[in-house]
């Protein structure tokens, strides 16, 4: 089965994953729309992987998880830390750097 | 143009995969968006193991639809107390940015996608994407960044621990 299937499924997810971090606001479903992101990314990897025969696709889909469980950590305890100071889930409320 | 097994496999991870990730942005309650995330992290996982991924599929629903999605709904659990964290949306106008620039993207990508071709795809080992295989490439290639990578998540522990916690 033809490569460009899988490009193009990975395309519309990243699509959709750009479209919840550009279009809400509720910083935990960036967060989520970053998510999808990267999983499209881990998608086209492993399609050049599959398409190549090439286990270095693997890996780095295997680290590209462990990285996206780091930034879940760390971007969540943010997000925790920024509610219990100004009590906002809002991504355009946070702007302190400018105001 | 003949249905295959794998095509017919492809269409039913991919269907469901992309409405439930579209069910992520339309939900309105972040809890029916993180579920929606779940079961999109399913149907990712199986379109892995068509393409022969098994290790990472396992990796997709331990690490993904396991951990980092019982992160979520803790925090979510955590900071909902009501109906205000039903956040107001954008302006309009600026959400019709944000989907012409998503748009545009994915035309760039169209374009990359066609250059890339495709061609038969190479032969495969009998033991591509098993535990072995890809434990051999970690362990052998890839072992600076595979310890590189246990320091980032001791790093991202301390780190997250540090910035949630109220006092150390």
């Amino acid at each position: 089965m033809a490569l460009t299937y899988y490009l193009w499924l990975a395309a519309v997810l990243f699509g959709i994953g750009l479209l919840g971090v550009l279009m809400k606001r509720n910083a935990l479903i960036v967060m989520m729309g970053v998510e999808l992101m990267l999983n499209a990314a881990n998608l086209t990897f492993l399609a050049f992987a599959r398409q190549r025969g090439d286990l270095g696709g693997h890996a780095i889909a295997f680290f590209v998880i462990a990285v996206a469980a780091a930034e879940a950590a760390v971007g969540l305890a943010i997000v925790i830390a920024i509610y219990r100071t100004r009590g906002a889930l809002n991504v355009d409320e946070v702007r302190a750097l400018r105001e | 143009m003949t249905a295959t097994a794998e095509q017919v496999t492809f269409w039913i991870f991919a269907v469901p995969l992309v409405a439930t990730a579209t069910g992520v942005l339309l939900a309105k309650n972040p809890v029916y968006a993180a579920m929606n995330l779940v079961a999109a992290f399913f149907f990712l996982a199986g379109i892995y193991v068509l393409l022969v991924a098994h290790l990472l599929a396992f990796m997709q629903i331990l690490v993904y639809a396991g951990a980092v999605m019982v992160l979520f709904l803790f925090v979510i659990m955590l900071l909902s107390t009501g109906d205000e964290h039903l956040v107001k949306e954008r302006r309009r106008a600026m959400q019709l940015v944000g989907a012409a620039g998503a748009i545009m993207l994915v035309a760039v990508l169209a374009a990359a996608i066609a250059d890339a071709g495709g061609g038969e795809p190479a032969p495969l080992a009998a033991d591509f994407g098993t535990v072995k295989a890809v434990g051999r490439v970690l362990y052998t290639q890839y072992l600076l960044p595979f310890e590189a990578t246990s320091l980032l998540l001791l790093v991202a522990i301390v780190g997250a621990v540090v910035v949630a916690k109220e006092r150390i």
